[in-house]
C-alpha cells in the first residue's frame, strides 16, 4: 500500500476518538446544567399565582390573593419527607412563638398520610394547601423537600430556606428578616 | 480505630495500583524482566488490602458503627444483618468500594489463571487493569471515602433506603458490577495488544472466556434488576428504559456484539480491528454507565446523590481512559492486518450483520439516553425520550437479529452453499411460519401484528437449533451421543444453542406480558370480589403486620380460578421506622404460564382500599430466558478447550498462523 492510499484509511480509525470528543464536550457541559432545574431565582420577585384546595376541608381553597396584606411562611413538606420530620418541632415551636403565620404546601403527598402526619406531630400551620401534582412547587422552583419561603405584605418573596428549618435559623435569619420586613412597613 | 485500618488498606492499595500501572508496563518497553515480572505480586497485593477495606467496612455495619458517616447514612441497629451486609454496597461510597474490589480480584484472577500466557502480555494486561483501579481509587479517596468519620456520633442511623432492603437489590449490584469490572479485562487485553501489535489467534483465545465471563455476570445483574423492579416497585413493569438501565443494557448489548467478533477472530483471524474497537466500547459504555448514574447529569428513578464535583472527576478519568484508548486504537489498528477471506452467504458474514444489528442498537440506546442532556445543552428545550421511543426503537432492531440467530447455527465458515441451508432449514421455515399464523386466531393476537411476529421469531430460533443440534449429531453417532458431545468438546456448542434459547424464552415472554397482561386500579371493601382474566380476586381487609424496623398494613386477597382457591396473596404497604416513608411490597403468586400481582394502595377509610391487580402471562420468561442466556455462557466458558494444555503439534500449527497473520508492518 502506498502512503496515498493510507491516508483516508487511517483518518477511519480516527472517526471513534472524534465522536467520543464530541460527546464529551456535551457531558461537560452537562454538569453544570441541573436536569431538574426550573427557575428558582423568585428572591424579591412576586408570589407565583396558586389556588389550592386545603387539607382538611377540600371544598376551601386558598388563592394568592387571599393571602396579600399578610406576613407569611409557606413552608413545604410532605409526610414522605424524612427531613420534614425533624423540621416539624423547629416549626412548632415558630408556631409557639407566634412570630410568624405559618402556611404549609403539602407537596406530592396523600391526603390521608398528610393528616395522620399532623395528628402525630402537632399542628404548626394556620392553613395546610394540598399540591398533589407537584404543579405550585414547581412553580415555587422546589427543589427537595422541606424548603421555605418568608413572603411580605406585598406578596413578594423576601428569603428562601433550602432544606429543615433548624433552632439557629429562627434567632440567625428568621426574627432578623421579619424586623427587616416588618421595619420597613412601619 | 478499625475503621482506620480500613482507609489505611484503601490508601496502600491505591499505591499499588499506581506501582502496577507503572512499572510492568515499563518493564515490557524496556526489556526488564524483573520490573514486568512485579505485576503479578502487585496485583495480588492490591486485591489482599481491598480485601481488608471490604471487610473492615462490612465490620463496620455488623457493630453498628455510627462514627462511621456512611455506615450512619445507611444502616439502623433495627436493620436486619443480611441487609446490614447488602447495605455495604448501598450507596455511593460503597458501592465504588465494592468496584474497585472486584477489579482488583479481578486482577488476581488473571494473575493466577494466566500461565500458560507470555509474561509480556500478562504485565500489560495488568498495568491497564492498575490503571484504571488508580483512577476508581483516587476517586474514591479524593471525592467519597467511604471511611470519613464523624465527629458528633449520632445514636442511631438513618437506615437504609428501603427499596434497596431486599433480596434482588443486595443481588443486583454485585453481580452488574462482577459483569461491568469483569469488560475491563477484555479492554485491558485490547490495550495490551494495541501496545504490543500482536493479535494473533491466541489473544482472541485468551480473551474469550474472560469476555464470556462479564458477559454472563452482566447477563444475570440485569435480569436480578429487571425481577426486583418487576416486584418491589410495584408497578409491575420488568423495564422502564430508565438511563440507569440504560446505563448497563449498553454494555451488555456491546459486550454481546464483542462476545460473536472475538469468536470470528479466534476461529478465522476477520475482524480484528473490530473487535477491539468493540472491547474498547464495551468497557467505555461501562465507564459511561458510572458516570450517567453518579454525575447527576440525567434525571432518573435510582440514580445516586448527585454531585458536581464527582461527575468532574469521573468526567476527566472518562477522557483519559476512553480518549487514550481510542487515540492508541486510532494509532495502532490501521497496521493490522485483518485476514480471512468470505463468501456473502457464511459465518463471518451473518456475524458482522449481527455486530451490525447490536452495535446500531447498542448507539440507539446512547442516543435516546443522552438526547435530553443534548437538546438541554444546545437550549433547543427539554425533551424526554421515553418508553415509546425505545420500544419502536428496540422493534426495529431484534427482529432481524432474531432471524440472523436462526441461522447462525447451521452456518459454515468461509461459505455455506445456500441450497444446502434452505433444505436444512425448510422445515424449521415452515413450523415457525405455521405458529406464526395460528398466533393470528383473534384471541392470540389482540389484533396487534406484533404477537404473530413475536411467535414466529420464537418458533424459527427453537426450530432451527433443534435442527441444528440434530444435524451436528448425525454426523456424531446419533442422537443418542447427545450426553457425550456434552461432556465431551460440544460444551460451548451446546452453550451457545442454550443462550440462544434464552433469547427466544425472552421473546416469548415479552410479547406475551406485554400485549395480554392486564391492570386494573380498583378500590375495594372488605369482602368484595373482582374478576380478573378468570381469576376471581376476594378482598379479605386489611390488618396490621409488625417487621423488625417497620410497621405494616397487610392486605389479604385469595384467590379462585372457578371453584378452587388457587393462592392467598398478603401485599403490604410498609412504614419504615427511621425514615418514615410508606413503601409498597406487592405480593405475587407466580407461574410459568402466568403471574397474579397485587400491588396495595392506599387507606380509602371505611376499610376500603385502592388496589391495582395484574394479570401478567408468561413475564417469568423474560427472566428465565435471562438464566438461560447466563448458563449458556457458563457452559461455554467451561468448554475444556479454553484449560486443556494443548498437545504440541496443535500449538506448533497454532505459532504458524500467529506468523503467518503477522501484524506489525516495518
Amino acid at each position: 500500500m502506498s502512503d496515498q492510499s493510507q491516508t483516508p484509511g487511517r483518518m477511519r480509525y480516527l472517526i471513534p476518538l472524534f465522536l467520543f470528543l464530541i460527546m464529551a464536550g456535551f457531558l461537560f457541559k452537562g454538569l453544570f446544567m441541573d436536569p431538574r432545574h426550573i427557575p428558582s431565582v423568585l428572591i424579591n420577585k412576586p408570589v407565583p399565582e396558586f389556588n389550592l384546595p386545603t387539607l382538611f376541608d377540600p371544598e376551601k381553597l386558598v388563592s394568592t390573593a387571599d393571602m396579600k396584606g399578610k406576613v407569611w411562611l409557606l413552608n413545604v413538606w410532605a409526610s414522605w419527607c424524612a427531613a420534614c420530620r425533624a423540621e416539624h418541632q423547629v416549626l412548632n415551636t415558630i408556631a409557639d412563638m407566634g412570630i410568624v403565620d405559618i402556611i404549609g404546601l403539602d407537596y406530592k403527598d396523600e391526603e390521608a398520610d398528610g393528616k395522620r402526619w399532623l395528628q402525630q406531630l402537632g399542628n404548626p400551620y394556620k392553613e395546610v394547601l394540598v399540591d398533589k401534582s407537584g404543579r405550585v412547587g414547581i412553580d415555587f422552583g422546589v427543589y427537595g423537600v422541606p424548603e421555605s419561603f418568608l413572603i411580605d405584605a406585598e406578596g413578594v418573596i423576601r428569603h428562601k430556606f433550602t432544606g429543615p428549618l433548624n433552632y439557629p435559623d429562627i434567632k440567625g435569619v428568621l426574627i432578623p428578616k421579619l424586623n427587616e420586613i416588618r421595619g420597613v412597613e412601619r | 480505630m478499625i475503621p482506620e485500618i480500613g482507609h489505611y488498606a484503601l490508601v496502600l492499595s491505591m499505591c499499588l495500583a499506581i506501582a502496577q500501572a507503572i512499572f510492568p508496563l515499563i518493564g515490557t518497553m524496556n526489556n526488564t524482566p524483573s520490573w514486568a515480572a512485579l505485576a503479578r505480586p502487585l496485583a495480588w497485593g492490591q486485591a489482599l488490602f481491598l480485601t481488608i477495606a471490604l471487610g473492615v467496612l462490612t465490620y463496620a455495619f455488623l457493630v453498628d458503627d455510627f462514627s462511621v458517616r456512611y455506615v450512619a447514612s445507611n444502616s439502623n441497629t433495627l436493620l436486619p444483618t443480611i441487609y446490614k451486609i447488602s447495605a455495604v454496597w448501598g450507596a455511593h461510597e460503597g458501592s465504588l468500594l465494592l468496584w474497585a474490589f472486584f477489579l482488583g480480584t479481578w486482577s488476581a484472577a488473571i494473575a493466577i489463571f494466566s500461565k500458560g500466557l507470555a509474561q509480556e502480555v500478562v504485565s500489560r494486561v495488568l498495568a491497564v487493569m492498575g490503571m484504571i483501579n488508580t483512577g476508581f481509587l483516587s476517586f474514591m479517596l479524593f471525592t467519597s471515602n467511604p471511611f470519613d468519620r464523624l465527629f458528633q456520633i449520632p445514636a442511631e442511623g438513618r437506615d437504609l433506603n428501603p427499596l434497596l432492603q431486599d433480596i434482588g437489590l443486595a443481588l443486583h449490584p454485585p453481580t452488574l458490577y462482577l459483569g461491568y469490572v469483569g469488560f475491563s479485562v477484555a479492554f485491558g487485553f485490547a490495550i495490551a495488544a494495541l501496545i504490543g501489535g500482536r493479535l494473533d489467534a491466541s489473544w482472541a483465545r485468551w480473551s474469550r472466556p474472560w469476555t464470556t465471563a462479564a458477559w454472563v455476570w452482566l447477563t444475570l445483574g440485569i435480569t436480578i434488576g429487571s425481577w426486583w423492579a418487576y416486584y418491589e416497585l410495584g408497578w409491575g413493569g420488568w423495564w422502564f428504559w430508565d438511563p440507569v438501565e440504560n446505563a448497563s443494557l449498553m454494555p451488555w448489548i456491546a459486550g454481546t456484539a464483542l462476545m460473536h467478533s472475538l469468536a470470528v477472530t479466534e476461529k478465522r483471524g476477520a475482524f480484528r480491528s473490530w473487535t477491539l474497537m468493540l472491547a474498547i466500547l464495551a468497557f467505555s459504555l461501562c465507564l459511561l454507565g458510572t458516570f450517567l448514574v453518579r454525575s447527576g447529569v440525567l434525571t432518573s428513578v435510582h440514580a445516586f446523590a448527585a454531585d458536581p464535583d464527582r461527575g468532574a472527576f469521573i468526567l476527566a478519568f472518562l477522557i483519559v481512559v476512553i480518549g487514550g484508548s481510542l487515540a492508541l486504537y486510532a494509532w495502532r489498528a490501521p497496521s493490522i492486518f485483518s485476514g480471512g477471506r468470505f463468501d456473502l452467504i457464511s459465518r463471518e458474514s451473518f456475524l458482522l450483520g449481527n455486530n451490525l444489528l447490536l452495535t446500531v442498537f447498542t448507539f440507539l440506546v446512547l442516543f435516546g439516553t443522552l438526547a435530553p442532556l443534548v437538546y438541554d445543552a444546545l437550549e433547543w428545550g427539554k425533551i424526554s425520550v421515553g418508553f415509546p421511543w425505545f420500544n419502536k426503537m428496540f422493534l426495529m432492531v431484534t427482529p432481524f437479529l432474531a432471524v440472523l440467530i436462526g441461522f447462525g447455527p447451521l452456518m459454515r465458515w468461509k461459505r455455506t452453499d445456500p441450497v444446502w441451508l434452505f433444505k436444512k432449514l425448510r422445515i424449521a421455515m415452515i413450523v415457525s411460519v405455521i405458529i406464526g399464523l395460528i398466533a393470528f386466531i383473534p384471541a392470540i393476537s389482540t389484533g396487534s401484528l406484533l404477537v404473530p411476529l413475536g411467535m414466529l421469531l420464537m418458533a424459527w430460533i427453537i426450530a432451527s437449533h433443534i435442527t441444528a443440534v440434530l444435524d451436528r449429531l448425525k454426523h456424531k453417532k446419533g442422537v443418542g451421543s447427545f450426553f457425550a458431545d456434552l461432556a465431551g468438546k460440544g460444551r460451548s456448542y451446546y452453550g451457545m444453542v442454550l443462550a440462544h434459547l434464552g433469547v427466544a424464552m425472552f421473546i416469548l415472554g415479552a410479547t406475551m406480558v406485554s400485549h395480554h397482561g392486564i391492570e386494573t386500579d380498583l378500590r375495594m371493601s372488605p369482602g368484595e370480589s373482582t374478576e380478573i382474566s378468570g381469576y376471581r380476586f376476594r378482598f379479605d381487609g386489611v390488618s396490621h403486620a409488625p417487621g423488625p424496623n417497620y410497621t405494616a398494613n397487610q392486605g389479604q386477597f385469595t384467590i379462585f380460578q372457578g371453584d378452587e382457591q388457587v393462592a392467598v396473596l398478603k401485599p403490604q404497604k410498609r412504614t419504615y421506622f427511621a425514615q418514615g416513608r410508606p413503601m409498597t411490597e406487592a405480593a405475587i403468586d407466580w407461574g410459568f404460564t402466568r403471574d397474579l400481582y397485587v400491588s396495595l394502595g392506599e387507606d380509602l377509610g371505611d376499610g376500603d382500599w385502592s388496589m391495582r391487580l395484574y394479570y401478567k402471562p408468561f413475564v417469568r420468561w423474560v427472566w428465565l430466558g435471562g438464566l438461560a442466556m447466563s448458563l449458556g455462557g457458563i457452559l461455554c466458558i467451561s468448554d475444556r478447550r479454553y484449560r486443556r494444555k494443548k498437545p504440541k503439534k496443535e500449538q506448533l500449527a497454532q505459532t504458524d498462523t500467529a506468523n503467518t497473520l503477522v501484524t506489525e508492518k516495518s
